[in-house]
């Protein structure tokens, strides 16, 4: 059975697609999946880091486009999780290196040797966008609760409904509980009403996620963090498990701590 | 934030999480129609136009936008009416006069 190609996009920069496309790669790879991740965000690549695996990078996605290396030669695996690969990007070349249909090729090839091929967009709506959106079966959108990501989130939303793909999904990352109860973020209610699209998972903001993207190792390779927690229901989702969305907090309360041993114990 | 001002007796502030999400909605309700600035005020001129032969409008106050809801794009019209034309109303009130004079 060929694989699924899922891309991941966000019209807005720095929302978190690509701390997104490397939890959602580990989180699918621990539950025995077999995942490619692809950066087409080519000449600012960064998936390679946020994994862990710059130092590991031969051949990229330019080279195996123009025919200089194999698919094989150019995907690193990730000595962590043997079901896992990067195809990284090329760092010094531009957009417009790979086309439309070289994508929807180079997409379609690794769908027959893996269960996801998950493509991490560039941001923005331009031709490496439409590039990362070609090859997609599935299209999830990431976006934080602010004015700015939910507005292009939206633009982006539009275009994928002009592509004629499926309706995109959404992930709200970097939610901060204390702010939406204090009523100073929108919350995930407020989004889904504003953009109208299916909530594939909530990710709660979380500092593990910068600790360790220091280190290059995504906060789902280890169950402790809450970040973590919530990319593993987001891959259980996609896998079509009936996971439901805890509410979430940061750093609960005395009280809170309470009413939820009373809840867990009736 | 809300207590301390509950205490103090200031009037509640409007949170700002549903600020963003009023300032979103209107401006979605922008982006996501096709139709041009000038086109929409080219539309509600000619609007203006049409329902001024009927109704006497006031003309300043007329709203007319593209919003987008759940069944789709919908163009709405908010026209304030001053009062209906009185050769409008004329005609009506005539119209039984005359029958009467008819029947007699």
């Amino acid at each position: 059975m060929p694989g699924r190609i899922i891309t991941i996009t966000s019209g807005k920069g720095g929302v978190g697609k690509t701390t997104a496309t490397a939890n959602l790669g580990v989180a699918l790879a621990r539950r025995g999946q077999r995942v490619a991740c692809v950066d087409a965000d080519i000449g600012l690549r960064n998936l390679d880091v946020v994994m862990g695996l710059e130092n590991r990078i031969v051949y990229d996605l330019v080279d195996v486009v123009e025919g200089r290396a194999r698919l094989r030669q150019a995907l690193i695996k990730d000595k962590r999780l043997p079901e896992l690969q990067l195809l990284p990007a090329a760092q010094t070349r531009e957009k417009s290196a790979v086309d439309e249909k070289q994508m929807i090729k180079l997409c379609g090839d690794l769908k027959k040797e893996f269960d996801f091929v998950l493509v991490d967009s560039p941001a923005g709506i331009e031709l490496g966008f439409k590039n990362a959106l070609a090859p997609a079966d599935e299209v999830i959108i990431v976006v934080t609760p602010e004015v700015s990501a939910v507005r292009d989130a939206d633009r982006v939303i539009g275009l994928v409904e002009a592509s004629e793909k499926s309706p995109a999904k959404l992930i709200i990352n970097r939610l901060r509980p204390s702010m939406v109860r204090r009523g100073e973020m929108m919350d995930t209610a407020d989004v889904l009403e504003v953009l109208a699209i299916e909530l594939l998972g909530i990710v709660p903001e979380d500092e593990t996620i910068i600790t360790s993207t220091n280190h290059g190792q995504p906060v789902t390779l280890e169950d402790r963090s809450a970040a973590g927690a919530a990319f593993t229901r987001i891959a259980q989702r996609l896998l079509g498990e009936q996971v439901p969305f805890p509410v979430l907090s940061d750093s609960p309360g005395l009280l809170e701590r309470f009413a939820r041993l009373l809840q867990r114990n009736p | 934030m809300n207590f301390l001002s509950r205490l103090l007796g200031r009037p509640p502030e409007q949170e700002s999480a549903d600020i963003a999400k009023q300032r979103l909605q209107l401006v979605l309700a922008q982006d996501r129609t096709n139709i041009s600035p000038e086109t929409l005020t080219r539309l509600k001129d000619e609007m203006i136009e049409v329902i001024s032969h009927h109704v006497e409008i006031d003309r300043t106050n007329v709203q007319v936008s593209m919003t987008h809801t759940p069944q789709g794009e919908r163009l709405l019209a908010n026209i304030p009416v001053l009062r209906v034309r009185p050769t409008e109303r004329r005609a009506r009130e005539r119209k039984p006069t005359r029958r009467a004079t008819r029947e007699e």
